[in-house]
């Protein structure tokens, strides 16, 4: 009478992916508080993970944009060798100038000051002020690389360095302290007891802040005049946006082709660099919270599943009864906690997002967030919450039928 | 209570509607011989001692015993919830004693019916979900699976509430839908642990009344009580007494 099982009654249950999918989210919808408080975890790990990628992009966008603005387009060039005597050419605005790439270029010192210099507006007045005006020596290219701002009157040009004229721009404090408001009047500075004629009253600089302090004499004048050949020279040019590095290395050689090692140039750290290293330095410590974040929401969501497994041990026996197999025990309870995490992953996307703009719109910035990320993120929750729910339905496909259904 | 019993139409050749063979010989549902359940200690306790019994295609049987005898347990191994320690079981002609648990679940899914004590409904379902429940594992589709359990729950009286959601019903309704989840199944054999034990005695006798009438549409019942009234509406009467079975013989019961 015993026979082998017949494939018509024995063909296996059935558990087909639309049903678990659906049994899983009935679940889930009965108890949308719960679920929210079990995804808690995830939803903040999600939402840190996209809130820190958000605005290290937004805010490494906001840093190039400056640096691309000002510092990325600035090069300074000084003596690698200092030994008293000066290493730059008399040219060497007109042959920075030949270089593509450079919108103004000049060298400047400043005028060593023995005591005799004396600046004043008077030539038999000595100037009542405890803090000296110092002097500076600047050709044109070096004034106009330093994207002054002028109050009035204008800067000296090629035409007063070439003649070394006796002609100066002073900048907005030491226009205060020589009493300087305006040059309608042709006014003058006495240097050493020589005149010089006040072209234009600097109001602000962009690079070389010096210079708002003090009276700028063209090179040549203050060559002729104070035989500064031991000042301490350095080349100031100001680039097209994206030719720093470029100028940078081509600086040297063009100034000094024969010893081109006596110039050292300095430029600023490359835009893509400074990019990643920001990034980095944002992210690494963002990602850190965010992973720890996520562990906490998947040990949160680990614990849950269980209690959940526990409380329902009646229904998985149920389950059972009706012909689940241990398989489709184990993935109905996987697929609620990756449910969950799909949940938290989603919601903690929107609110990440949120606060990327947010942020943004507060400090003035342009929002910038890799659609990528958004995408990720609810992934990212369904990974969590898998991992998660690993155990707990491996717990609850072992459940032993017949003693949860006692009683 | 409104049921309207109707038999249930055979589908294949081992469903309850199928009790007569084609030869017109009796079919038999469960073969038990030497069935045995000792469960490890330490002290390992035997819960069921090698029993012997037949139960035939359409049969009503009761088995009594008091509490902690080892019914739930004979149940259980019926039920394929558990496994035998010794002895063979055939149902519906297959040795079931030894088969995987992949197996065991597909004849669970397709051969037995449960209505236990404490309902075992998803409270949080409503009556049509619940009674649908009962077709999920069978890869019965999902429009045929509510078709099925709206005329499941027509059957049991409860086409009023088959949206009802089950925590809000009443403890005889609750048991209702728990038959109609089985009914629905179209199983060989229909297994009840103490069916009655949460009701009161109005409901109690309706709930008996159902299992009547389902075991006159040809199902084979088995129902395990420790109520002597329960045992006397049934067809045969098998007690068990410290994990001994036996048979009570009436003049009247067919003998396995």
């Amino acid at each position: 009478m015993r026979r082998r099982p017949d494939p018509t009654i024995t063909a296996p249950s059935v558990f087909r992916r639309r049903d678990a999918l659906a049994e899983a989210f009935a679940v889930i919808a009965q108890r949308p508080v719960r679920t929210l408080l079990t995804a808690l975890g995830t939803i903040l790990g999600v939402g840190a993970f996209v809130t820190t990628t958000g605005l290290a992009e937004t805010a490494s966008a906001q840093v190039s944009s400056r640096f691309d603005a000002l510092r990325a387009t600035e090069v300074r060039v000084q003596d690698a060798a200092p030994d008293g005597t000066n290493p730059f050419p008399a040219d060497t605005d007109q042959r920075l100038q030949a270089l593509n790439g450079v919108n103004h270029a000049g060298i400047s010192y400043t005028v060593a000051d023995p005591g005799t210099i004396q600046p004043r507006t008077l030539a038999t007045r000595p100037l009542r002020t405890t803090t000296p005006i110092p002097v500076i020596a600047a050709s044109p290219g070096a004034l106009r690389a330093a994207l002054p701002t002028l109050a009035t009157g204008r800067l000296y040009d090629d035409w007063h360095q070439q003649r070394a004229e006796h002609v100066a721009v002073i900048g907005r404090v030491a226009a205060d302290q020589l009493g300087i408001t305006s040059i309608d009047r042709q006014p003058v500075v006495f240097l050493d007891d020589t005149p010089y004629v006040i072209a234009g009253i600097i109001d602000d600089v962009a690079r070389n802040p010096d210079l708002l302090l003090a009276i700028t004499i063209p090179t040549t004048t203050a060559d002729t005049q104070f035989a500064a050949t031991d000042a301490e020279r350095q080349v100031l040019i100001d680039t097209a946006p994206g030719a720093a590095q470029l100028i940078g290395s081509q600086a040297p050689l063009a100034l000094r082709p024969q010893q081109p090692d006596r110039l050292q140039a300095l430029v600023p750290p490359d835009p893509n660099t400074l990019r990643n290293q920001v990034e980095n330095d944002v992210q690494t410590l963002f990602y850190a919270l965010a992973g720890l974040a996520l562990l906490v929401g998947a040990i949160a969501i680990t614990n849950a599943t269980l209690l959940n497994v526990i409380e329902r041990r009646p229904e998985i026996g149920l389950r059972r009864a009706l012909g689940a197999t241990r398989h489709h025990i184990t993935r109905q309870i996987a697929l609620e906690a990756s449910l969950t995490g799909t949940i938290a992953g989603t919601v903690g996307a929107i609110i990440g997002l949120i606060a990327v703009v947010a942020v943004a719109i507060t400090r003035t910035w342009t929002p910038t967030i890799d659609p990528a990320v958004l995408l990720a993120a609810p992934a990212i929750g369904t990974i969590t919450g898998a991992l998660a729910g690993i155990t707990p339905a491996i717990k609850a496909a072992h459940t032993p039928p017949a003693d949860t259904l006692r009683g | 209570m409104t049921a309207n019993l109707e038999p249930t139409p055979a589908t294949d050749p081992h469903s309850a509607g199928a009790a007569i063979g084609v030869e017109g010989a009796v079919r038999d549902v469960v073969v038990v011989d030497g069935l045995t359940k000792t469960f490890p200690g330490p002290p390992s306790v035997t819960a069921l001692h090698p029993c012997r019994f037949t139960i035939r295609a359409g049969e009503y049987v009761a088995i009594t015993g008091a509490s902690g005898s080892g019914k739930t347990t004979l149940l259980s191994l019926l039920g394929l919830l558990d496994t035998p320690t010794g002895g063979s079981y055939l149902l519906d002609g297959v040795d079931v004693a030894d088969l995987d648990d992949t197996t065991r679940s597909a004849l669970r899914a397709r051969r037995i019916g449960f209505v236990f004590q404490a309902f075992h409904l998803v409270g949080y379902r409503t009556v049509i979900d619940n009674i649908a429940l009962g077709l999920l594992y069978q890869g019965t589709p999902t429009r045929e699976r509510r078709v099925r359990a709206r005329a499941a729950a027509d059957q049991v009286g409860l086409g009023h509430r088959r949206h009802a959601r089950c925590s809000t019903l009443s403890g005889g309704e609750k048991q209702r839908v728990a038959i109609a989840r089985t009914l629905v199944r179209n199983p060989s054999l229909v297994l009840c642990d103490e069916p009655t034990g949460n009701l009161d005695t109005a409901t109690t006798r309706q709930i008996l009344n159902l299992l009547d009438q389902l075991h006159h549409t040809g199902l084979t019942i088995v129902v395990i009580t420790h109520d002597p009234t329960i045992a006397a509406a049934a067809q045969r009467h098998l007690t068990i007494t410290d994990g001994h079975l036996t048979e009570i013989r009436r003049e009247h019961a067919t003998t396995p």
